[in-house]
């Protein structure tokens, strides 16, 4: 039925007249999710930003690329593996480290610093923190009914170890006043046009005086790819990578919720739709709130959608889960259509933030076609969906996916 | 490695990397075609348009391009808007 579906959905994006027999060799090579809008398939391909390897390249201007799901065969994900959003296009090519500080002003410090690369890392305690990177639209593709956007499949997601000072300490040295409600960040990335509102971004003070929310200098030992926001980046571990701001240049407390556009009208979801733990207090209204912590969520990795096994064949299926950093409690896995469920074995436990790995064995039963389903729960016994909570922006998917195998 | 990212560098300031390596999108033959690649193509690139296709229809491309003028500041001439969202939807809009 799936397999069907997506057969289909392939079928009507080569019935389009922008799908050319190339794109649909490289739409091929991507091996793009079954879901999407038949019009992805036609500009999904595999595209090569500097300093990374392909990734499936969604829009060019600005960059917008997923990990395809090799990526994922490991819990850390390699940093030129590692998904790339922007909104804006106005984004420097290079960054020159020996001119590049970060500012942490206004009103709301007794000490403005002005702080260079070496400054961070020599003055303050590096903290390492393993954590999910996740965009909020992730698996935004596979919204029904569809909505738009970058049509997100399974890889606007990548977990890595990152490195660098805490936010909290930052802002003790610059002497932050009393009566902060929120921090303000912005990166050096920009709008094309002087009228399209910067991104820029408020976190609550909470969050940001949490002993794992850092300015990262480095990501999985190295320094950060220039287009996952070298030469840093806020982490905001548990939150959805809105906050996470590359080319991080400015840090301002302030005493007064933040009205910029990407806070009052971007980002939002339906207030109280969700089962979040911590929400966004201060930007939040009776109508909607700002989108805050990644729901509890699974990926299976192993095997492909549509791998051939024979009857009677060992198959281990394998994959990974993650939330909000709560940690991940059980994964689930059925063979059956969801008729029964298994515990999954569960792998190295790299913090509750980070993905966890998990695998489980069945044999292959056929002849015919096997879906495998997982479904992850964390330690909140915060559970994955069966059917999609369905928002406007196509946030927090965490539908229970099958893959579907072949057994001849 | 190290050698090869400061090679990469210097030709992404040498000549606009970003929009010499852009692949070139060609968006169906139609009426209108030409209001959409002035009107859009200045901040973004026009993947974004067979992207997000084929599910909106005509309330659906009018509330993006509206989007693109009253919330990102896009100067477009509201004629030229009538003709961009007439092109979107009869081209890339819900069958």
């Amino acid at each position: 039925m799936l397999r069907r579906q997506f057969l289909e959905a392939l079928g009507g994006a080569t019935a389009l007249p922008f799908f050319s027999p190339l794109r649909a060799e490289a739409a091929e090579a991507a091996n793009l999710t079954y879901g999407l809008p038949a019009g992805a398939y036609g500009v999904g391909q595999m595209g090569t930003l500097p300093g990374k390897r392909p990734l499936i390249e969604w829009t060019a201007r600005p960059p917008n690329y997923e990990a395809p799901l090799s990526a994922f065969a490991t819990p850390f994900t390699p940093n030129d593996l590692f998904f790339v959003r922007y909104h804006l296009s106005g984004i420097p090519p290079q960054i020159d480290l020996q001119q590049w500080r970060i500012a942490v002003g206004g009103e709301g410090v007794a000490t403005p610093l002005q702080l260079s690369f070496q400054d961070l890392q020599r003055d303050y305690e590096q903290v390492e923190v393993s954590a999910v990177c996740q965009c909020s639209g992730s698996r935004r593709g596979l919204s029904e009914p569809h909505v738009p956007g970058v049509q997100w499949g399974l890889g606007a997601m990548g977990c890595a170890r990152w490195r660098g000072p805490r936010v909290k300490d930052i802002l003790a040295k610059a002497g932050i006043r009393p009566g902060a409600v929120e921090v303000v960040f912005n990166g050096a990335d920009g709008p094309a046009l002087t009228t399209t509102p910067d991104f820029v971004k408020s976190l609550p003070i909470g969050k940001v005086m949490d002993e794992n929310t850092i300015v990262a200098l480095e990501m999985n030992g190295a320094p950060l790819p220039h287009f996952n926001g070298y030469p840093a980046r806020l982490i905001a571990p548990g939150w959805t990578g809105t906050y996470w701001m590359k080319h991080l240049i400015s840090i301002e407390p302030v005493s007064k919720p933040f009205d910029g556009f990407w806070m009052k009208a971007a980002y939002r979801i339906p207030t109280g739709m969700f089962p979040t733990v911590q929400n966004f207090a201060t930007q939040q209204n009776e109508m909607t709130t700002p989108i805050t912590e990644m729901v509890v969520n699974s990926l299976i990795t192993s095997p492909a959608e549509g791998a051939r096994f024979r009857v009677g064949e060992p198959v281990t299926a394998a994959g990974l889960a993650w939330d909000g950093g709560y940690g991940i409690r059980s994964v689930v896995v059925s063979t059956d259509n969801g008729a029964s469920w298994r515990e999954a074995t569960l792998g190295e436990d790299s913090g509750r933030y980070a993905f966890r790995p998990w695998t489980y064995r069945f044999t292959a039963a056929g002849p015919g076609s096997q879906t495998i389903r997982a479904r992850a729960t964390n330690r909140l016994g915060e559970t994955q969906v069966e059917t999609l909570i369905f928002n406007g922006a196509g946030y927090h998917n965490n539908v229970v996916r099958p893959t579907t195998i072949v057994i001849a | 490695m190290k050698n090869l990212w400061k090679f990469v560098l210097v030709l992404a300031t040498a000549a606009p990397a970003a929009i010499a390596a852009e692949r070139v999108v060609a968006l169906k033959d139609a009426p209108g075609k030409d209001t959409v690649e002035a009107t859009c193509s200045g901040c973004h690139s026009l993947d974004y348009i067979p992207l997000n296709s084929p599910f909106l229809d005509q309330q659906g491309w009018t509330a993006e391009v509206n989007k693109m003028i009253n919330a990102y500041g896009a100067p477009i001439p509201q004629a030229e808007a009538a003709k961009a969202i007439a092109y979107l939807a009869a081209n890339y809009g819900k069958p």
